[in-house]
């Protein structure tokens, strides 16, 4: 028990990087771009955070400069695919390459570099005595996590309850009727495509300097801004379920790093001990499970007739036959 | 049914403002061209910006890059070598992105064919002892074949159950390594090591090097037969896409799937089996990696980003199978050298920013800019 409320505490850190690229990825989509460039801008933002951080000794100046990079390079793909009405799948995959490259040239010998300053931790007083959840959410987190927190239901608020929220989902759903009510469509997108670069840039800074420290190239993410955009298919869009696939995902993360540790395993030996190999079948889980959250996802938004937003993946122009 | 009318972007308050016109008529030949040698200036012209960021000297490294893999006769082969996965792979991306099938996993599909190949030297399927001529067909045909279910499990998943195709294959591309790590720290390990004994001789693909003493020319050439299975698989490739029935399907998929539909093509059909091809190319390129360069099972050099690099030069040669020999080399050139470049990312950088800069650039193919006054509009 004590040991599952370590992992499951560790796993809610994990899950907060997960939790900042979907949320991006959701406000970035709602508005009808699809970024596949999340791998590219959060390796990015852990690497700019990770570099400023060691450089100026200020993780929290790490953060902003990891957020206004990721956030500028996320501009790149907007101008390719708003303005330039390419194709969203090729410029985003473009956008993770460029991404990956120029985070290995900048953060070239990053990795041997010493120790830096790290986000602070804390423990909220009062929630953190509740028994279970205040172990596991309120106890010892990075406060990105509790940022976290206080993103989810802010994000979902602002989707489904405000104006502008009600502009995003229109520029997503219908762009032609959206500019006829003279919202700005291209702004709208552009600016969306920014919130979601810099919420992967969040999520970069997060990995870094919170929850797995240091620079290590391209396994510093291992293919979790993947994963976040497949989230985001699970979650339907949709902030709260994000933020449970996220916080999933995460303690599954954790689990499979911790369960090779113990020699023991609810009283029997522990085959991941013994047979340290097997580990490499664990690392594969978090893969296959998000193929599988996938098929689900996908099978859930056929039966309910709710799918992405409508104009996803499709250049808007001014004057042409919409969707 | 979208092409006829102005895009219109607006500027305020100044005389001039651009007008994109969308090209009603085909632009000449040599023009598609251009746009890509362009593109692909501007591309190393960031790039030589973002080298000299990094505290490197962007034209050295550029000189450094054609002499490393242009310079001699050895050099080249040995471009040629790192040229040969690439275009396997980039023919893999480029049959899929006809149809508009975004198959990411050409580097799980390597990775896995590479897998196949070996399991048939390692298991082993077949003594060592076997002559090289039911060998190597043997082992072609394992990759072929797991590179083919690599890619039938999107391929599957797509069509019967809506996966996006995109995520599924990134997601298997992980697997796929974990898949091969298993196999070569638990059970082919040799002595400990990360990767599997050597092959027999009889299990490579034969090199230039091998014929030296009936060519003498030939010697210390690592060019190997993957090459010319490469080539043979591009025109094959080539003819299939642009002369077949089967590839007028794929191409009307790509092109306009609600049309397909009503012209009775089996689309689910076609995803399958089409996702099942790519997957054959990529795993054919990982089993002429393994047996023609590695020989052995071992993840770093397989792992290599090829099936990445694939996309880009997909999309560089416009999916066109025979220009894609031709850009697979440039960028085989460009892997080769820069292994000894540093800061070591840059290869991979200027990929990146090419690959941006080109699809920067397909806006020039499909729209004119015209720079029109205001007040003569209206």
């Amino acid at each position: 028990m004590e040991a599952l409320i370590i992992i499951l505490q560790a796993g809610v850190g994990t899950g907060t990087v997960l939790l900042f690229a979907t949320l991006g990825e959701v406000f970035a989509e709602r508005s009808g771009v699809l970024n596949l460039g999340v791998e590219g801008m959060m390796l990015i933002g852990a690497m700019s955070a990770y570099s400023v951080a060691l450089s100026t000794g200020d993780p929290w100046l790490g953060v902003l400069v990891a957020m206004l990079f990721a956030g500028a390079i996320s501009q790149i793909h907007a101008f390719i695919s708003i303005t330039l009405l390419a194709d969203q799948v090729v410029s985003g995959l473009a956008l993770t390459f460029l991404g990956t490259g120029i985070s290995l040239v900048l953060g070239e010998g990053l990795s041997k570099a010493g120790a830096v300053s790290l986000l602070p931790t804390l423990s909220v007083p009062l929630l953190s005595k509740i028994p279970l959840i205040g172990p596991i959410f309120f106890t010892n987190q990075s406060v990105m996590v509790y940022i976290g927190y206080l993103l989810t239901p802010l994000a979902w608020y602002y989707i489904n309850y405000t104006r502008p929220g009600l502009h995003l989902r229109a520029v997503g759903e219908y762009p032609a009727a959206a500019d006829a009510l003279g919202i700005n469509v291209y702004r709208l997108r552009y600016l969306y495509v920014l919130v979601g670069g810099m919420l992967a840039g969040l999520a970069g800074a997060t990995i870094s300097l919170a929850v797995s420290p240091g620079w290590f190239s391209e396994l510093t993410t291992a293919g979790q801004g993947w994963i976040a955009v497949g989230l985001v298919i699970f979650a339907q869009w949709d902030p709260l379920r994000a933020a449970a696939g996220s916080y999933a995902f995460g303690a599954l993360r954790r689990l499979i790093l911790d369960i090779q540790g113990p020699t023991q395993l609810f009283g029997f030996p522990n085959p991941f001990y013994y047979n340290p190999y097997w580990g490499f079948f664990l690392q594969m889980l978090p893969y296959a499970f998000t193929i599988i959250v996938l098929v689900i996802g996908s099978r859930e938004a056929v039966r309910k007739r709710i799918g992405a937003p409508a104009a996803l993946g499709t250049p808007y122009v001014r004057g042409e036959r919409g969707v | 049914m979208s092409e006829f009318t102005p895009a219109k972007k607006t500027r305020k308050r100044f005389p001039f403002r651009l007008r994109l016109e969308p090209r009603l008529e085909e632009p000449p030949r040599w023009y598609p061209a251009l746009v890509s040698f362009l593109a692909i200036v501007v591309a190393l012209v960031f790039g030589g910006g973002l080298i000299a960021l990094a505290g490197g000297d962007p034209i050295r490294s550029y000189i450094h890059i054609a002499k490393a893999s242009f310079g001699s006769l050895g050099v080249l082969s040995d471009t040629i070598v790192k040229a040969t996965p690439i275009l396997l792979t980039s023919l893999a991306c480029a049959v899929a992105f006809r149809m508009k099938l975004w198959n990411i996993g050409a580097e799980g599909q390597f990775i896995m064919g590479a897998f196949g190949a070996s399991a048939v030297v390692l298991i082993p399927l077949l003594p060592p002892e076997t002559p090289r001529w039911i060998f190597l067909p043997v082992m072609a045909l394992a990759g072929i074949l797991l590179g083919a279910l690599w890619g039938w499990i999107p391929g599957f998943l797509k069509a019967y159950f809506g996966v996006n195709e995109i995520i599924s294959t990134l997601m298997l591309n992980y697997i796929a390594v974990s898949w091969v790590n298993f196999f070569i720290f638990a059970v082919w390990t040799e002595g400990g090591f990360q990767m599997s004994p050597k092959f027999p001789k009889t299990a490579w693909l034969p090199r230039l090097a091998d014929y030296a003493k009936a060519v003498p020319a030939f010697r210390g050439l690592t060019t190997h037969l993957g090459l010319l299975i490469g080539l043979v698989m591009a025109v094959l490739l080539w003819f299939v896409v642009n002369r077949s029935r089967w590839g007028y399907e794929i191409r009307l998929i790509g092109d306009n799937p609600r049309a397909a539909r009503y012209a009775g093509i089996n689309i689910r059909r076609n995803i399958v089996l089409v996702m099942m091809l790519s997957g054959a190319l990529a795993g054919l390129g990982g089993m002429s990696e393994v047996s023609g360069v590695v020989h052995r099972l071992q993840t770093s050099p397989i792992a290599a980003g090829y099936g990445f690099t694939g996309i880009i030069v997909a999309w560089l040669a416009k999916l066109n199978p025979l220009v894609i020999i031709l850009v697979s080399i440039l960028f085989g050139a460009l892997l080769l050298a820069g292994r000894e470049i540093q800061p070591s990312g840059i290869p991979k950088m200027i990929q990146g920013i090419i690959l941006v800069c080109l699809i920067a650039s397909d806006f020039l193919l499909q729209y004119r800019i015209r720079i029109v006054r205001v007040d003569e509009e209206n």
